[in-house]
């Protein structure tokens, strides 16, 4: 038999992955502490003025979240406009995924859990709004596809048929044009439109994921909240569920959590980078991607840390 | 808008605002009535059960004198009750039918696991097997009791009690202490095989690449490592809760003499063949089921059973793992809520 | 190099025998313990062949009429022991429906009332149950399960039939039936009600552990679509745990048809068809149920017309716990696709 290694095979050279552009150096803004190092601003970097028809749905103003006394998030300020994607970057535990859950008061479910701060829709604080009326309002996209094990036309209906005055013993052919529509929405009538009363955890990853979006979207959100929606699945089902999402924009405000950072950079309007609690940059994709003003959001970008 | 003028931050929030649960005032009638419900249920059960056995505990230690567990029962004289005799008898009773009962359930469920899990060819020899356990474990103790009479009725095996006209008596502690094994053997077996399967397979892999045999590595290596220990000894503290709390077996195969009389003149065995009662058989045949004599004793009996009950019921919660609880029981936990220490019969 | 064979590591000239005795070991060890499990077959197959040819003299006398009704158990059992036949019939002659009949009437109840109150009690264990309660509601239901049943028996017999007969039925009750039966208070209404408390703690610990089975990300995607917890727990996680609490609730029913004891101090003291074209007294009615009745009518004999008779209820019983164990098993196979174990 041939002798495949005569030699020694040495290991690849370790190479540094450099973004390849001119390090952007932006004039330091004055510190208030005055000793040369960054300290984040709590306040949004670069407001800019809000598309045409760009309203405000969600006003998040100074929130402090904390787990028994470890603070998650410290006093973050966004606003979630509708027409626009937000998307929340940042490292793990950087407390993006705390404040997502917090914008539905999901957070309330863990014991321990203490917050600050308010968070309004619409101008009403969502913790005077009636917590599952809210979470009609405000829908979640979690990261693994959670679809209940019930049949396809059953996941998008639970919602239909659980909103009080509800139609809940609906016959199927009252549910059946709202639950197409929202399965419509979420790019997967085409592929399971003919038979719906298929298992639900028969469909691959991608689609399981959205039949999420649609059954979230059948109750008519005005916000929905991706975490991390498409970590779990294959670059193809990623790609679809992206132009999803930007199709969505238009008539809900969505707010995605990823830690991809291309993936915020093709889907985002708004960008907004969270490390360690703190919101150290909040601006247009454009901006933070390109002009990162603090130290801490060029070297996430750049992949320093991460 | 944020509390803070610009460029400062703040290095504690103002107040922190623990939520609450969901409260459901907000809910529909028809969810705050089935949560009403459910509360109800859950508290009424705690009620209803601890009111039982506070009310059993308190008659029977109104009852329960010390002098009871030296005396022979003696047969109760009208308005005698009080003073006519004690329950040593049952209480030795009690203790030989479930010596016997575990010494043989108690190699045969651990054989019978290991064999099932480490061995198990030919394979439709294993499942049926274990279905045969299983099928035990669901016979209802009347019927067992039943099994037991045609078998040790027969003429041949009445050296096993009394030999009568034609068909031996089959009534002694020792065809009841057989056959009681039956009813711990299922729970020896599933608490033995739980814990063979929940082994590392290191354990195993480690024995054998030092070119252990199969016997050798279960005798030395398996059996005796602490997880093992702890579910064999689970299976067997249920084991005895399940054949100390039955009484069908017993009022077929042992009578219903309060004292325990030996057959023949041989010390022990005599004792083994012959009849007597133990304490479920006492408290049976002295409430107004039997023959009706003595309620109090009775009662004080029961206070005994109870107390063993608990005793062994925290024996098993100490081995499952402490807290336990229907949300966190291993497997084996489960299986001792599901027949309880106390079981079927 | 080619792959050889696998040579066990031994020490010298005696690595061989050592390799021998070894397997040789073995092998004993598998066939000792192999023989224990056909001893527990021999012993199964044993004790089911000896009681259907004791059995079998009371059914081939009586044929299928043996579960039909005419006569009172009663008679029949007393022409057993002295030996005269009652006129018309020979001495094996039975009739089981009465006691079919008890054994319908309070498992069944028991079964449903137990299935309800469980499943309220399980979701209240795995969801509204406060920390502290839950700390208490859990060793009660062990507690529960591991009461004897002769414990549940005589705080019936000396607590419950008493406050029944006298608080529960009036005299006029009495009077009304007494051409027929005696009521005092072991009847119907004592035994399933007692029945129940034997059975719930089976079904509320399969229940239990089936709905904390359910996986997290189901009840939290309920929960974010705007669901109240009742709700998430009824539509979800009982749903996912219906094979579950369909196995609990096959397993509690073979435990009440097995339960003898309680069932003999509380259910009454004749085998009497309870009749409930008499409205309410129907619940104050006496009944005997199958494993009762052995219980009862075994005088100590093991040949004879009533033994015979005994062997042939065994049988029946056996038969019952046989097909629910059966069930049992067929109703937990859909569990597997969740993995969610019973």
């Amino acid at each position: 038999m041939d002798d495949l290694d005569t030699e020694p095979m040495l290991p690849p050279p370790i190479r540094r992955i450099e973004v390849d552009r001119e390090p952007h150096v932006a004039p330091a803004r004055p510190a208030p502490n005055g000793n040369g190092v960054a300290v984040a601003a709590p306040r949004p970097r670069n407001v800019r003025p809000p598309a045409l028809g760009a309203r405000e749905r969600m006003s998040i103003d100074g929130v402090w979240l904390a787990y028994g006394e470890n603070w998650v998030v410290r006093d973050v300020s966004l606003p979630v406009r509708q027409g626009e994607v937000l998307a929340l970057i940042g490292a793990s535990g950087s407390g993006k995924t705390t404040l997502l859950r917090s914008l539905n008061r999901l957070t309330e479910i863990t014991a321990g859990a203490g917050r600050a701060g308010s968070i309004t829709l619409d101008g009403q604080d969502i913790h005077e709004i009636e917590v599952n009326a809210l979470r009609r309002r405000v829908t979640m996209v979690f990261q693994q596809p959670n679809p209940f094990p019930m049949s396809i036309f059953e996941n998008v209906a639970y919602a239909l048929r659980e909103k009080p005055g509800g139609r809940r013993r609906g016959r199927r052919s009252q549910l059946e044009p709202a639950v197409r529509e929202a399965l419509r929405r979420a790019g997967l009538h085409d592929e399971v439109g003919e038979d719906l009363d298929r298992s639900a955890l028969a469909l691959s990853g991608g689609q399981q994921q959205r039949l999420c979006i649609a059954r979230a979207l059948a109750a008519e959100p005005e916000v929905l909240l991706l975490d991390e929606p498409c970590s779990a699945l294959d670059p193809i089902s990623t790609a679809v569920i992206e132009d999803l999402v930007i199709g969505l924009r238009e008539s809900v405000a969505v707010v995605i959590v990823t830690h991809n950072l291309q993936q915020a950079f093709r889907v985002a309007d708004h960008v907004a980078f969270m490390h360690l609690g703190e919101l150290v940059e909040y601006g247009t994709s454009e901006e933070v991607f390109d002009h990162p003003i603090q130290r801490r959001t060029r070297d996430y970008i750049s992949g320093a840390f991460g | 808008m944020a509390s803070v003028a610009a460029g400062e931050r703040p290095t504690r929030p103002p107040a922190i605002v623990r939520p609450r649960r969901e409260g459901t005032a907000t809910w529909p009638l028809a969810d705050r009535i089935c949560h009403a419900l459910c509360w109800a249920v859950g508290v009424g059960l705690c009620v209803i059960t601890i009111a039982i056995v506070v009310f059993m505990l308190v008659k029977g230690i109104t009852y329960l004198r010390p002098k009871l567990f030296i005396e022979h029962p003696a047969p109760a004289g009208p308005g005698a009750q009080a003073k006519s005799g004690g329950f040593l008898d049952p209480i030795v009773g009690t203790f030989i039918v479930t010596a016997i009962g575990i010494a043989i359930a108690a190699p045969a469920g651990i054989g019978l696991a290991t064999w099932l899990n480490e061995y198990g060819r030919p394979r439709w020899l294993a499942r049926t097997v274990e279905s045969a356990i299983e099928m035990i474990a669901g016979v209802p103790s009347i019927v067992l009791a039943i099994f037991g009479l045609v078998i040790f009725s027969r003429p041949f095996l009445a050296f096993l009690s009394q030999p009568g006209a034609t068909v031996a008596l089959s009534q002694s502690f020792i065809i009841a202490g057989i056959m009681m094994s039956l009813l711990a053997l299922p729970l020896v077996f599933t608490a033995t095989r739980e814990s063979l399967t929940q082994l590392p397979p290191r354990l195993r892999e480690a024995s054998y690449a030092l070119g252990k045999t199969r016997a050798t590595t279960i005798r030395r290596v398996l059996l005796p490592s602490p997880q093992m220990r702890t579910g064999m000894a689970t299976g067997v503290v249920l084991g005895m809760g399940r054949i100390i709390g039955d009484t069908a077996i017993l009022t077929i195969l042992l009578g219903s003499t309060l004292k325990n009389e030996a057959v023949g003149h041989v010390p022990v065995w005599g004792t083994l063949r012959g009849t007597g009662s133990t304490l479920t058989s006492y408290i049976y045949n002295n409430s107004p089921a039997g023959e009706g004599g003595a309620p109090q004793k009775a009662y004080a009996a029961a206070f005994l059973l109870l107390m063993s009950v608990l005793v062994l019921n925290a024996a098993v919660t100490r081995l499952t793992g402490g807290q336990g609880g229907a949300t966190r029981l291993t497997r084996i936990g489960r299986r001792a809520l599901l027949t309880g220490v106390g079981g079927n019969g | 190099m080619a792959v050889g064979v696998l040579h066990r590591p031994g020490r010298g000239a005696t690595a061989g025998i050592d390799q021998q005795r070894a397997v040789k070991a073995d092998r004993r060890a598998e066939l000792t313990l192999g023989a224990l499990g056909v001893g527990v077959l021999a012993l199964i197959g044993l004790m089911l062949v000896t009681v259907l040819i004791n059995a079998w003299p009371s059914f081939s006398a009586n044929g299928l009429s043996w579960f039909g009704s005419g006569g009172e158990v009663v008679t029949q059992f007393r022409a057993m022991q002295s030996g005269t036949p009652l006129p018309g019939h020979s001495v094996l002659y039975f009739r089981a429906w009465p006691l079919i009949w008890g054994t319908l009437i309070t498992t069944v109840p028991a079964a449903l009332i137990a299935l309800v109150v469980s499943t309220l009690a399980a979701i209240f264990l795995i969801e509204f149950a406060p920390a502290s309660v839950r700390r208490v509601l859990e060793p009660v239901v062990r507690l529960l399960a591991g009461i004897p049943s002769v414990v549940y028996g005589l705080f019936g017999i000396l607590v419950l039939v008493p406050y029944v007969n006298e608080h529960l039925i009036s005299n006029a009750r009495k009077a009304s039936v007494e051409h027929v039966v005696q009521l005092n208070g072991a009847d119907l209404f004592t035994a399933t009600l007692v029945l129940t408390l034997m059975i719930l703690p089976i079904m509320i610990a399969i229940s239990a552990g089936a709905l904390s089975a359910v996986p997290p990300a189901w009840r939290e995607g309920s929960a974010a679509l705007g669901v109240n917890r009742w709700r998430t727990m009824w539509r979800v996680s009982v749903r996912t745990a219906r094979p579950a609490i369909a196995a609990g609730l096959v397993l509690a029913t073979a435990r009440a048809l097995g339960e003898a004891i309680m069932l003999s101090m509380l259910s009454g003291g004749r085998p009497f068809a309870a009749n409930p074209l008499d409205g309410l007294t129907f619940f104050f009615e006496p009944v005997q149920p199958l494993a009762a009745t052995i219980v009862k009518e075994f005088g100590g004999q093991s040949g004879g017309p009533v033994a015979s008779t005994i062997y042939a209820i065994a049988a029946v019983l056996l038969f019952s716990a046989a097909l629910l164990s059966l069930a049992a098993w067929a109703v937990k196979q859909p569990l597997k696709r969740y993995g969610i174990g019973a």
